[in-house]
């Protein structure tokens, strides 16, 4: 702040206190405090009088008392300004002081639980409540406060993973995220709506769904040159892609023909946003171990 | 002195009225308008684009700020929660700003980038869908509606009048950038954005 603003500040609130402070013993003076309940102002209306009383005792002193406190206040805290206070008291210290008061208290049991591996993690009783909390607050929103999942949202508690369930991988998507993206009609974007329908009848059948063996069987040679790609030839997925599994009947986008229809026609995107710019690496470590733990 | 004068003299009355409730805009008010640290940027920040800003008047138009703040206080608690505290340079684009004073679902001052696009549409479509608690309610007609572009452009240059620095390409271009666009869109690519600048971790 500039002396001119600081100056402005200073003055208008010290003369406000100090305003307030002179009004109230200017009108306390003018008044005569002993048993006057006889005068009155010397306004009468419809024969109503108003009585002039001077202030109670108590209701002036404490006027007088936040006055004192305001100027004990202004004294200690920033309020005039450039003047920082006799405390030194800002909004950010304060916060700094609070994160680093947590941290001397916390610090040292997260670095200790950073440096332990994933599995060994897994195991520890208090680790898992911490993870737990981390997990309620970071990532139930899309998994769920049970890590089911939903449509969409990976469940993660069925030892079922679309980029692998290894503690390094569990790490890799917690910290730079992933990016799901199946394209429609996968690679042969000149599928027709009969070769559609071939392909989804394929797909059912590796949970032995197929509306129509027929067209299922005609999907073989569909799958193999939309699918494969991704899916693999036996259409047991490949992590390295995310690209799910699709032999055993555990479904992202809905298990039924009309979902598998949608899917194949428009394709799926989705995103794990990346951890490592909200969550410090011992909490990522935490909360891979609890991952780890729902299915292990 | 004598009420009397006061309150006989209504001229008088006036210039006392105004010299008390105005204590409290001079002092603590007009001086921010001068202020360095209120009025200056933070490093890295832009305008945002036609499709955010007609997304963020979907967002006034819905009352989303009603339940919504988007501040985050330098407390712990918060920080924790929902990244760095908020500072005053990330806002001076912002007329009006939507800090909001009322917290019935959580901040959304960082929720940029936080959960994908996917599931922002979902939430929005049908919030219990994604979160069996929620109390939010579904905003299902963003998905059939385009967005109207009619304004944009006037938006843009009002705001650039203003000393927000949009190019005169970006106003020429707005309408052709909302083309065909649906409010859903615009409201995600700006919820996308929303303290992104400022990143750190907790």
């Amino acid at each position: 702040m500039s002396t001119f603003w600081s100056i402005w500040v200073t003055v208008i609130v010290l003369g406000t206190v100090f305003g307030c402070w002179w009004l109230l013993l200017a009108t306390r003076k003018s008044q005569v405090s002993d048993s006057e309940t006889e005068r009155t102002t010397g306004h009468s209306f419809d024969g109503i009088e108003e009585y002039d009383n001077p202030l109670p005792k108590w209701w002036f002193y404490l006027y007088v008392a936040t006055c004192i406190f305001a100027l004990g206040y202004l004294a200690l805290y920033p309020g005039l300004g450039n003047f920082k206070g006799l405390l030194g008291w800002t909004a950010v210290n304060q916060w700094e002081a609070e994160v680093a008061s947590a941290d001397e208290k916390y610090g040292e049991i997260y670095a200790q639980y950073g440096q332990t591996p994933v599995i060994e993690l897994a195991k520890d009783e208090d680790a898992l409540k911490i993870g737990q909390r981390l997990f309620a607050n970071n990532c139930a929103v899309c998994h769920g406060s049970a890590a089911r999942g939903q449509v969409g949202f990976p469940n993660l508690t069925d030892d079922d993973w679309l980029w692998g369930g290894t503690p390094d991988a569990i790490l890799e998507t917690l910290r730079n995220g992933r990016m799901g993206n199946m394209p429609a009609k996968g690679v042969m974007p000149n599928m027709n709506a009969a070769q559609v329908d071939q392909v989804v009848n394929y797909v059912l059948s590796f949970s032995g769904r197929e509306k129509d063996a027929a067209a299922a069987e005609a999907g073989e040679a569909v799958f193999a040159q939309a699918c494969a790609a991704c899916h693999g030839a036996d259409g047991k997925g490949m992590q390295a892609l995310g690209a799910p599994n699709l032999t055993d009947n555990i479904w992202l986008y809905g298990s039924n023909y009309e979902w598998i229809k949608e899917t194949v026609l428009h394709g799926r995107q989705n995103e794990m946003p990346a951890q490592s710019g909200r969550l410090s690496s011992d909490q990522i470590q935490i909360l891979a171990a609890y991952v780890y733990s729902l299915s292990n | 002195m004598k009420h009397e004068i006061v309150e006989k003299n209504i001229g008088l009355m006036i210039v006392f009225i105004i010299l008390v409730i105005s204590g409290g805009f001079l002092a603590e008010v007009l001086p921010l308008f001068f202020l360095k640290e209120v009025n200056e940027p933070i490093e890295g920040l832009e305008p945002i684009s036609a499709l955010e800003l007609e997304g963020r008047d979907i967002y006034i138009r819905e009352g989303c700020h009603v339940c919504h703040t988007q501040q985050i206080r330098p407390f712990r608690a918060e920080t924790e929660r929902y990244g760095h505290y908020s500072v005053a340079g990330e806002f001076v684009y912002e007329r009006p700003f939507l800090w909001g004073s009322k917290r019935t679902g959580p901040d959304l001052a960082r929720v940029g980038g936080r959960y994908s696009d996917a599931w922002q549409r979902q939430h929005l479509m049908d919030p219990r869908s994604v979160v069996p608690e929620s109390n939010m309610p579904a905003f299902p007609w963003l998905f059939d509606t385009l967005v109207n572009h009619k304004g944009t452009a006037a938006k843009l240059s009002a705001l650039q009048t203003l000393g927000v620095p949009y190019t005169d390409e970006q106003i020429a271009s707005a309408a052709d950038e909302l083309e065909g666009k649906f409010e859903i869109e615009a409201l995600v690519a700006y919820l996308q954005q929303l303290g992104t600048v400022l990143s750190d971790k907790r």
